[in-house]
């Protein structure tokens, strides 16, 4: 079978790109999801607050999820479930195993990578002690509560205060389990202002900032964790342990851009995200081939998901219906307390009147400014009272600035 | 129950010694107190099989390593594991060790190991880029391998069942009573002749029938383990020239492709005290980085650890104990390696005393479960159309099906737990470590085994996953 676009993953990213690849006059698309349900992981994000940016009105995030199902459906967007993507080639083959087809190698002229994230497991913080029952990735424990409906413990401790760990503090204190403190490696908090407020001071859980587990007790089951204190080098301090009886450990301690498939087509990754580099038309290095949603770098809110997918579609569908070669790339360079920019580099010749430029700070700071330097000089800064890594920023950016700029660099610096 | 021969234990040895004797026309059976074979020792160790020099020439360990050593090989391809001879180095890094390796050499021409060459350091670069440039020399043995511990396990278990041996999982042997017949055991199980092959427990095991008493101590090993991505770091598995402590720290590549770092030495008291400690893991990173500079920590998927069972002396104790009554234990390293060939050892000596013949119908042969993700394509397509559950992946990471997650809790050994499955078909083993596959092998094997969710447990039946559904009282 030969398809313009294919998507991986049906997520919110991937709908949001279906959408927008139809739209432009597409009808030859596929989705493949390997869930029995299209959704992606907001399937069992089953609070409050998505949606305030793209509808304004809260839903959850099931609901969230639907508003675009329903739209895929409307337009006849063909999909397939159950179906797991297991290569891409440069060529833009992709083969897929599932139930009703076995193993199938479609063509396609551009593809979608859009197959979200996962979290990091305990493994990645070599935490010493026993491996019981009891220790979960939030998102797990998120799962088991939220589509098996299960209890997943009694009494927990949560460690790293990424968005989903504190979400599930409040969602397991709900259930009646006792959550007996959050505790983060850093010295602030990985998670939404919003979520520390509403998942953990309302319920009087303390979050303990510069902390970690440096033991986990039980044999069976979990019977306590340690925690201690940790220096500026991130290494705990002797004597000052404390040991917490609980039955679960539940881990919220990063996510990790899903690129196993990606790494198969030659894609090339950023270093510092893990995910793709692309271009402004959120296009990788291989031609044809696009990236949007957690995938390319992770997001706190599922709004900016699906704007930038609904973009990384249109220029796919541009890709197809009007061929443009990239001939020449400004790249955006980053230093002073930013982490990385999506996109990382402009064609400034063929690029929209404006674009947005999304990226992470790398520590907490209070007002500082974020700056704009076009070939080393001044384009504009923009005040900002409080930068933190668990909040994603954003500039815009806009073609009639950047016609002669040799360099470009965001940056953080003093406020004035 | 009337059995001729009941082992006790069902580790590699337990289950090796059960495979040679149900070579026999004798009715065998198996007891293991865990939910699995494969649950103590010989889930977590180095998984090497050592060429065969670290033994003193003339001893049990020296003799069964070298046998083994040669049978594993044809029985891979017998009973389906995964082994490879990928070859090992152990590397020294000052002229002065050259005596110390020089020794291990003659040491393993005297055990009659094959293949042994000492090479220069930059000969051993040649044969393994990332070697550290520090390395002053290496003693190659190209006969050594690495296995997958608990297929080779499982497979010896699971072809003694096809020739009619029994395993009775979830049964601790905890009382044995010396009678006409034999023994009985757990005022159940009668037979003549005890096998025992308990691990650590191999003391109270033996101090249960015989007048003179053995005592085993525990000292625990921690490891690291790492991303496939990072597994073709090194291709042969690069030892250090032995310490007072042991073997060193060693650097290997895992028969499933990951890399493995370790293992520390450490006495402990507690024989179930499996915790890794930081400084165990500590020395570990640093010692490995001696051989192998470019360890890369943010490539960790897991850490764990095993515990060796340590006689008081220096050998393994294989003998008849009382009579009847076997002991194979204080198997430390290099007890995998050994374990095919204290099987033969032990299954003769046991038919010679029971005068038993051989089967002339032993089917020497075993399938391991499909591996739908090392097969070509045609293979993998044809067996999705003949069962559609071979389509449905359900661990990402390590790309497994549904179909093989049920054909794992309908072996002959059945897995019952999560950990069982990953053993046998690595679900939950890759690297998010089972994060987004456990709820859904929790509910396969809860819909296989016509149970709740919430009896689906970890490992043992203590090793609770979920406490009842929400909302209802417990
Ligand atoms: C556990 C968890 C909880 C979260 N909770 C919140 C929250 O409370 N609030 C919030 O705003 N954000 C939350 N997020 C972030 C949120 O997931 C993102 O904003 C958004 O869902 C990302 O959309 P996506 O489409 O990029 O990824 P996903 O929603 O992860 O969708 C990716 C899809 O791709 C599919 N896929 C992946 N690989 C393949 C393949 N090889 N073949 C076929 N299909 C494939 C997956 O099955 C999945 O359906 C959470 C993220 C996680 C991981
Ligand atoms: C850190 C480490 C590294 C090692 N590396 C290697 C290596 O690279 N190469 C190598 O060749 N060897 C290695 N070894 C040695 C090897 O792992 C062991 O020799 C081997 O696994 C021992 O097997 P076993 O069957 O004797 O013991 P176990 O695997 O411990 O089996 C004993 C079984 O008996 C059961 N049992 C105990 N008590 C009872 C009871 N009362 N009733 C019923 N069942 C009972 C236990 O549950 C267990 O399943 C290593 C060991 C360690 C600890």
């Amino acid at each position: 079978m030969k398809y313009d676009v294919v998507i991986i993953g049906g997520g919110p990213a991937g709908l949001a790109a279906a959408i927008s690849v139809k739209k432009q006059g597409i009808d030859n698309i596929l989705i493949i999801e390997r869930d029995d349900k299209l959704g992606g992981i907001l399937n069992q994000c089953i609070h409050n607050g998505f949606g305030l940016h793209t509808f304004k009105e809260e839903l959850t995030g099931p609901e969230y999820a639907q508003r675009y199902v329903d739209k895929v459906l409307e337009l006849d967007i063909p999909y397939i479930l159950n179906s797991m993507v297991v290569d891409i080639s440069a060529d833009k083959k992709v083969t897929y195993v599932s139930k009703q087809d076995g193993l199938n190698t479609i063509e396609a002229k551009a593809v979608i990578l859009a197959m979200g994230c996962r979290e990091r497991p305990r493994g990645a913080l070599n935490i010493p002690g026993y491996r019981p029952a009891g220790i979960y990735s939030a998102g797990t424990a998120q799962r088991l509560m939220n589509i098996e409906g299960y209890k997943v413990g009694h009494e927990v401790v949560i460690l790293g205060s990424g968005d989903i760990g504190l979400i599930m503090a409040r969602r397991m204190t709900l259930e009646g389990a006792k959550v007996k403190c959050v505790a983060e490696l850093m010295p602030y908090s990985g998670g939404l202002k919003r979520n520390i407020v509403q998942c953990l001071n309302d319920y009087n859980i303390p979050l303990l900032l510069s902390h970690t587990v440096v033991d986990i007790k039980g044999k069976n089951r979990v019977e306590s964790i340690t925690l201690a204190k940790v220096d500026e080098n991130r290494k705990p301090i002797p004597g000052t342990e404390k040991e917490y009886k609980c039955d679960t450990l539940l881990l919220s301690v990063g996510l990790l851009p899903e690129n196993e498939l990606s790494k198969l087509a030659d894609v090339q990754l950023s270093r510092v995200t893990s995910g793709p580099l692309v271009n402004d038309n959120f296009e990788t290095n291989i031609e044809g081939i696009f990236a949007c949603g957690n995938v390319l770098h992770v997001h706190d809110l599922v709004d900016y998901v699906s704007s930038e997918a609904e973009l990384a579609g249109y220029y796919a569908a541009k890709y197809i219906l009007d061929k443009k070669e990239h001939h020449k790339y400004l790249n955006i360079d980053v230093k002073d307390g930013v982490r990385y920019t999506v996109p990382s580099k402009i064609d400034v010749d063929n690029m929209e009147d404006r674009i947005v430029v999304r990226f992470r700070v790398d520590n907490e700071y209070r007002n500082k400014s974020i700056a704009v330097l076009k070939n080393d000089e001044e384009l504009k800064v923009i005040k900002k009272r409080v930068l933190a890594p668990g909040e994603m920023e954003q500039i815009f950016l806009n073609k009639n600035e950047l016609h002669d700029a040799k360099t470009l660099t965001i940056c953080l610096k003093e406020a004035q | 129950m009337k059995y001729d021969v009941i082992v006790v234990g069902g580790g590699v040895i337990g289950c090796a010694i059960l495979r040679e004797l149900s070579k026999y026309n004798l009715k065998i059976a198996l007891l293991e107190k865990e939910e699995d074979v494969c649950s103590g020792t010989s889930k977590a160790n180095s998984a090497i099989i050592h060429a065969g020099y670290d033994a003193e020439n003339g001893t049990l360990k020296a003799r069964f390593n070298v046998e083994g050593c040669k049978l594993t090989k044809q029985l891979a391809k017998d009973l389906d594991f995964t082994y490879i001879n990928n070859g090992s180095f152990v590397v020294c890094f000052d002229e002065t060790d050259m005596p110390g390796l020089e020794n291990l050499y003659e040491r393993g021409i005297k055990n009659g190991v094959e293949g042994l060459e000492i090479i220069s350091g930059e000969k051993a670069r040649e044969l393994e880029p990332n070697l550290s440039k520090n390395v002053y020399a290496a003693l190659y043995a190209k006969s050594a391998g690495i296995v997958c511990p608990f297929e080779m396990t499982i497979a010896f278990g699971e072809n003694a069942i096809a020739n009619g041996a029994e395993i009775f999982l979830n049964t601790k042997v905890e009382k044995i009573i010396k009678n006409d017949e034999g023994y009985l055991i757990n005022d159940k199980y009668q037979t003549r002749c005890i096998v025992n092959a308990a691990g650590l427990y191999g003391d109270f095991i033996h101090n249960l029938v015989c007048e003179e008493k053995i005592e085993l101590s525990a000292r625990k090993g921690d490891y690291c383990l790492f991303d496939k991505e990072v597994g073709s770091l090194v291709k042969h598995t690069i030892f250090q020239l032995p310490n007072k402590f042991g073997k060193g720290v060693l650097v290997a590549p895992t028969a499933h492709g990951n890399m493995l770092i370790g293992p520390s030495a450490t006495d402990i008291l507690d024989k179930e005290a499996t915790a890794t400690t930081q400084k165990d893991l500590n020395m570990i990173i640093e010692k490995s980085r001696l051989s192998v500079e470019c360890i890369p920590m943010n490539k960790v998927i897991t850490s764990f650890s095993g515990l060796r069972a340590r006689p008081s002396g220096n050998d393994f104790i294989i003998k008849e104990a009382a009579d009847n009554f076997f002991d194979a234990v204080g198997i430390e390293s290099p007890g995998l390696s050994s374990a095919p060939a204290i099987g033969v050892y032990l299954s003769e000596m046991i038919a010679n005393k029971l005068n038993a013949r051989k089967k002339d119908n032993f089917i020497n042969t075993r399938k391991g479960i499909n591996k739908l993700n090392k097969m070509d394509k045609e293979t993998r397509a044809k067996l999705i159309k003949e069962n559609p559950l071979y389509g449905n992946i359900i661990c990402r990471c390590e790309e497994i099906s549904e179909g093989e997650i049920v054909d794992a809790i309908h072996r002959p050994i059945p897995a019952t737990s999560l950990d069982a499955i990953k053993r046998r078909v690595r679900a939950g083993m890759g690297r998010c470590q089972g994060g987004f596959c456990s709820p859904k092998v929790m509910e396969i094997i809860a819909r296989e085994l016509n149970k709740p969710l919430q009896e689906v447990t970890k490992n043992n039946s203590a090793s609770l996953l979920v406490y009842g559904r929400l909302g209802e009282e417990e």
